[in-house]
């Protein structure tokens, strides 16, 4: 992909002044939006470390309320029962190391399997020449086009019927094997591997498979690396699927048990600091994955939207 | 065959569904027994059916509202980004709701948005203003989800536009410059009409995305108000899970299928996005 960067002005108005002005409001706009984007952020942050009984004496206070890291004890399951009411929390046992290992398992099964399996077909429809290939690939692309919701219901009946429900390899498995915007992304950056190696590696006398994994693999690690990262993060905040086949205590995945933990409050107005500790406590591997790899995921949005 | 588990993954969770859910439109089956076919009775009744008719009209308040905003701020911010800042932190900071879960998002509005306790309406008693129900407003419900995903996605579909405006090259620009073409004039002449194709693309991408609106709902409103919030995709899942009517909730989820293919195929042809008029 080609990235120019355009760092300098590109039309110069005729007069400095004005240039200057029409900065100043634009810096102006661009710090309010920056702004509207990650307040939320604080917001979240100040509630958590608050206690929810002192939270209607002071609503619009900038800095926590009565400043406790009680909201994360409760949702960790590190305090007592009486302790957890004291502050406003529900004392109902919230199991959410089990949704954090949940949420754990899905996402890395889905992102292993589909990494995996969708270079290896990327693969075949990238170098390898066979009877029908574009017409497989065609169909393959048309996938794309069909709402999730189409193919999730019978899904769901399939699941069923494998006595899937409820455990994680029914929750894993429809997107273990591919979707089509995996294969499409892997494709996309195996046409541009230089024929000659391959060549090269076959008067070695290596098979396609020795090929794949000594040559395509690891000269593809960077857009794998890029796809694996944009996998896990969608199927980590996925809440559908999940709430379909999964929707038990022992399979919940922390965006369904998050949309449960807000229902659960015995007096009608939720333990907000608890559900605000709860939600840092779900985006937490996300946020730090976007802080490894930011450069990366970056990036990689002007690479699959763009095309 | 280096094909063989992704062509397995795909007949049985792709292809095999897709057309069992055809199948399952033309039946009645309320998920225990086996399914009855019923032949087209179920698209027979969906013209009739009132909830139908109001799941529609809701959902496409939501889109215009959704997406009529977040396109005109996404290439505003987009704009901006390329005139002002290249800077990974701008953009990584923009990205950021984007990251977090629907889930997560509809969660802390609805917190800043509480009636009693909310800053938002703190703020807005400040002013002097009435207090607002923003979930459970007739008026302000459908407004206030769609304002949530505008500010979940806003930074992201301007990171696709912002990809867009670099194919742009800047011989076009420096040119206009040199005949006395102003920014504003620029930006209406030149960067809008070659955006065209890259706006295309992301309009349906958005479109369908925001006609599957779910999440955002499920969590907050679950539907109500009565029926103001309740748009077609959790429609579908109520009729199909709490309802009992799998095969009526299939059939309706053909009848999305086929709006949202009606409408992308619409939109391109419209922008005409396979021609540029680069070049």
């Amino acid at each position: 992909m080609s990235t120019v960067s355009l760092q300098q002005p590109l039309v110069r108005a005729p007069r400095r002044r004005r240039v200057r002005w029409g900065r100043g409001l634009a810096w102006a706009v661009m710090i309010l939006f920056l702004v509207l984007t990650l307040f939320p952020f604080l917001w979240i942050i100040r509630t958590a470390l608050s206690t929810t009984r002192s939270l209607p004496s002071a609503p619009s206070d900038l800095l926590p309320v009565d400043f406790t890291w009680g909201a994360f004890a409760r949702v960790l399951g590190l305090s007592s029962r009486a302790q957890a009411i004291a502050q406003g929390g529900s004392g109902a046992s919230v199991n959410f190391w089990l949704y954090l290992r949940n949420s754990a398992v899905y996402a890395t099964g889905v992102t292993i399997g589909q990494v995996f399996f969708s270079s290896m077909a990327a693969y075949a429809f990238a170098r390898l020449r066979w009877r029908g290939r574009n017409l497989v690939f065609a169909i393959f692309l048309g996938a794309l086009l069909v709402p999730p919701i189409f193919t999730q219901l019978p899904n769901f009946i399939l699941i069923k019927n494998m006595g899937l429900l409820n455990t994680l390899p029914g929750m894993i498995l429809p997107t273990f094997f591919m979707t089509p915007f995996a294969v499409f992304f892997m494709r996309q950056f195996m046409l541009g591997i230089n024929h000659e190696i391959e060549e090269s590696a076959a008067l070695d006398g290596a098979g396609p498979w020795r090929t794949f994994f000594r040559i395509i693999l690891p000269l593809s690690s960077a857009p794998a690396t890029t796809l694996a990262i944009l996998i896990f993060i969608t199927t980590w905040n996925d809440y559908f699927w999940p709430l379909l086949v999964g929707n038990t205590g022992s399979t919940r995945v922390l965006t369904v048990a998050l949309g449960v933990f807000e229902s659960q409050t015995p007096s009608g107005s939720p333990d907000w600091a608890g559900l605000m500790a709860a939600t840092l406590v779900a985006a937490a591997p996300v946020l730090i994955l976007f802080i490894a790899f930011a450069r990366k995921i970056i990036d990689s949005i002007g690479y699959s939207g763009g095309k | 065959m280096f094909i063989a588990p992704a062509a397995l993954g795909f007949v049985v969770f792709f292809l095999y569904p897709a057309l069992r859910g055809f199948y399952f439109s033309l039946t009645q089956y309320n998920l225990l027994g086996t399914p009855q076919w019923i032949g087209f009775a179920n698209f027979a009744e969906i013209p009739h059916d009132p909830l139908f008719w109001n799941s529609l009209k809701v959902t496409v308040e939501y889109v215009v509202l959704n997406i009529g905003f977040q396109t005109v701020i996404a290439v505003l911010l987009a704009v901006l980004m390329q005139r002002l800042t290249t800077s990974t932190l701008v953009r990584g900071a923009l990205l950021l709701p984007w990251l977090i879960s629907n889930v997560i998002a509809a969660l802390t509005w609805f917190w800043l948005l509480d009636y009693q306790i909310g800053l938002v309406n703190q703020f807005l008693s400040w002013l002097g203003v009435d207090r607002i129900a923003f979930f459970a407003d007739n008026f302000w419900a459908i407004p206030t989800i769609a304002m949530v995903n505008i500010w979940r996605n806003m930074g992201y579909t301007a990171l696709l536009v912002f990809a867009g405006l670099q194919t742009i090259p800047r011989y076009v620009y420096e040119a206009a410059a040199i005949d006395g073409c102003s920014e504003w004039r620029a930006f209406w002449r030149i960067t809008l009409p070659l955006l065209r194709p890259v706006l295309a693309m992301v309009l349906v991408l958005t479109v369908t995305g925001s006609f599957q609106v779910f999440d955002t709902v499920a969590v907050t409103t679950k539907g109500g108000p009565v029926n103001i919030t309740r748009v077609i995709q959790f429609y579908i899942y109520q009729k199909a899970f709490a309802d009992g009517q799998f095969g009526y909730a299939s059939a309706l989820s053909v009848v999305l299928f086929v709006i949202l293919a009606v409408l992308a195929a619409l939109q391109l042809r419209l922008l005409r996005a396979g021609e540029s008029d680069l070049a």
